[in-house]
């Protein structure tokens, strides 16, 4: 069973793997150095133009493995030597074009930017273009191909530059940390910080548990990944590597849902403030609609205030599919309730790293929360997990209009409508990735059928309402 | 978690809703002394919480009353009720 989508991620993986590796046998420090060769041994290149590159790149993966740049407070950063510097000319006419009589190119284009050579080929005047793509789309020969980086096409909140030597750059101003550049660079060349070696530590010293306990905390969307074994046994290996005990956020996406829906209900206008790139995205480039953010914190976050509040001596950390999760346990809100963040990828690097085979393990069980804190993990769940808190609490005087929101895209529009105050609904529910989080940029696996498994995992909840799953929590 | 004033005594009764009691019948355990102690007008006296997996997993459900340990089932809950919690109220 394939466990990535791309051989870049599998790349990462390898790193972050020998990475843990070394870290729980206190060797790393000695070792860190020697990693890429480790990886690449040999003389023969597989990657890229010869193995010292390849090795060069490698460091760099092993230092943002191991935490990154320290001097940039993004957790998404550039690996500027692995960037192949696409060209970024947009539209071009290739040497498919045949100089044909019907001009299908000239007669779409309503900037007049296509003009012909003496040999009555096509070409585009860049200053005229504006990069519609209609000559494309018409041409019978597919000669005009659009050259745009893939990390730009990512980003689409236009985040992303060339640098002064045509590498990729993040403008930290505008980023949201989201991670689709991340998972749509081909060179694998942007990549997130990884923070596995402060879980390893924090594993370690709590020496079996025993001085603290260390909680983890797993985003619902994780019963669309690791289908290669059961979410049970999946439940089991993370307590295998030395986690106490592993808590549904779900279960605190029902206390949000519950506390959401008094709180809309209240005000008349909210946005939701579970995807923290969403959040961050508003506060960025919609400063004036940040007063409609809803107040409560997002569901991991809420699940673990409440265990900090009731457990003494307790670590958490955040095992989901996000990459902007790692900027928001850096908040001062959010800081004092989790410890660490990370991803759905760097999960199964520390399986590995530990020789832990996931798929001999007994079943464990996961079982804290409702169908409704479930069903967060995909677009339009939050919406109606809010409308069932809003029937649940027999708030009758207020009528719910969703705006469910599938992308940061989509977002955009509907805040951009919110802002001009002609937006047809009052609670807008933001997520940044395509899908909702089972499309977040930390997932190992992206798939069609990741909508259905979330749905099905949300169905087998003991709980069937919200109020039921948060009863003993208020 | 043993924080209560002893000026006006309050019980506590914690119920571990960690997945694995969860799936013994927690919430069962939970609806009963939810239901019980308001028949018995208890809840300015008897303070119910949840708390995540306290490490005894193979005795669950887990109950702790006051500091002490109890492992219930939702069959055995009326009888803990009766004989540790009305009797000390």
């Amino acid at each position: 069973m394939r466990k990535f989508d791309t051989k870049v991620q599998h790349l990462k993986y390898k790193v972050l793997r020998e990475v843990a590796k070394q870290a729980w046998n206190d060797t790393l420090f000695e070792h860190a150095l020697d990693i890429p060769k480790m990886l690449i041994p040999g003389n023969q290149p597989t990657m890229r133009c010869c193995v010292y590159k390849e090795r060069a790149i490698l460091a760099e993966r092993v230092k943002i493995a191991m935490g990154g740049d320290k001097t940039n407070p993004n957790v998404i950063e550039v690996i500027d030597i692995a960037c192949d510097e696409c060209p970024v000319s947009g539209y071009d006419v290739t040497e498919l074009c045949r100089g044909c009589l019907a001009h299908r190119c000239e007669d779409v284009c309503k900037r007049g930017a296509i003009t012909f050579d003496s040999q009555q080929k096509a070409h585009i005047d860049k200053s005229k273009c504006v990069e519609c793509g209609q000559c494309a789309k018409v041409c019978p020969y597919s000669a005009i191909t659009n050259h745009k980086r893939p990390c730009e096409t990512a980003c689409k909140i236009k985040a992303i530059k060339m640098g002064e030597n045509q590498e990729a750059s993040i403008d930290n101003d505008k980023c949201i940390s989201c991670g689709a550049c991340v998972y749509q660079c081909p060179f694998g060349a942007i990549t997130d910080k990884s923070f596995i070696l402060n879980v390893i530590d924090m594993i370690k010293k709590s020496e079996n548990n025993q001085k603290y306990k260390v909680y983890a905390i797993v985003a619902p969307s994780i019963s669309s990944q690791f289908t290669y074994a059961k979410l049970g046994q999946v439940i089991s290996g993370i307590k295998e590597l030395g986690f106490f005990t592993v808590i549904e956020a779900a279960l605190g996406a029902d206390m949000v849902a519950y506390a959401e829906a008094a709180e809309l209900a209240e005000k008349g206008f909210l946005t939701s403030s579970c995807c923290p790139a969403f959040v961050d995205y508003i506060k960025k480039e919609f400063p004036e609609l940040a007063q409609y953010v809803s107040h409560n914190l997002s569901p991991v976050a809420t699940i673990a205030k409440y265990i900090k509040e009731t457990h003494d001596n307790a670590k958490i950390v955040f095992i989901g599919p996000c990459t902007a999760k790692k900027a928001e346990v850096q908040l001062d809100t959010v800081r004092p309730y989790i410890d660490s963040a990370m991803t759905f990828e760097e999960l199964q690097a520390l399986f590995d790293s530990k020789d832990i085979d996931i798929t001999t393990l007994p079943e464990d069980v996961l079982d804290n929360a409702s169908y409704y804190g479930r069903i967060f993990a995909r677009s339009g769940g939050l919406s109606d997990a809010v409308a069932q808190a809003l029937k649940e609490q027999n708030i009758t005087d207020f009528e719910l209009k969703a705006v469910p929101c599938d992308g940061i895209e989509a977002c955009k529009i509907a805040l951009l409508k919110a802002k001009k105050k002609v937006l047809d609904g009052n609670f807008i529910e933001g997520m940044a990735c395509i899908g909702g989080c089972i499309g977040g940029a930390g997932c190992l696996t992206h798939g069609e059928k990741n909508k259905a498994e979330v749905d099905k995992y949300g169905r087998e909840a003991l709980e069937k309402t919200i109020t039921d799953a948060i009863s003993v929590l208020k | 978690m043993s924080c209560f004033e002893r000026m006006e005594y309050i019980m506590k009764i914690t119920v571990c809703i960690g997945s694995s009691c969860h799936l013994k019948g927690s919430r069962h355990v939970v609806e009963k002394l939810q239901a019980l102690i308001a028949e018995n007008n208890l809840s300015d006296k008897v303070e119910l919480g949840g708390t995540f997996c306290t490490g005894n997993c193979q005795h669950g459900v887990c109950v702790t009353l006051d500091d002490k340990f109890f492992s219930l089932t939702p069959e055995t809950t009326e009888e803990f009720f009766n004989t540790e919690v009305l009797a000390k109220a």
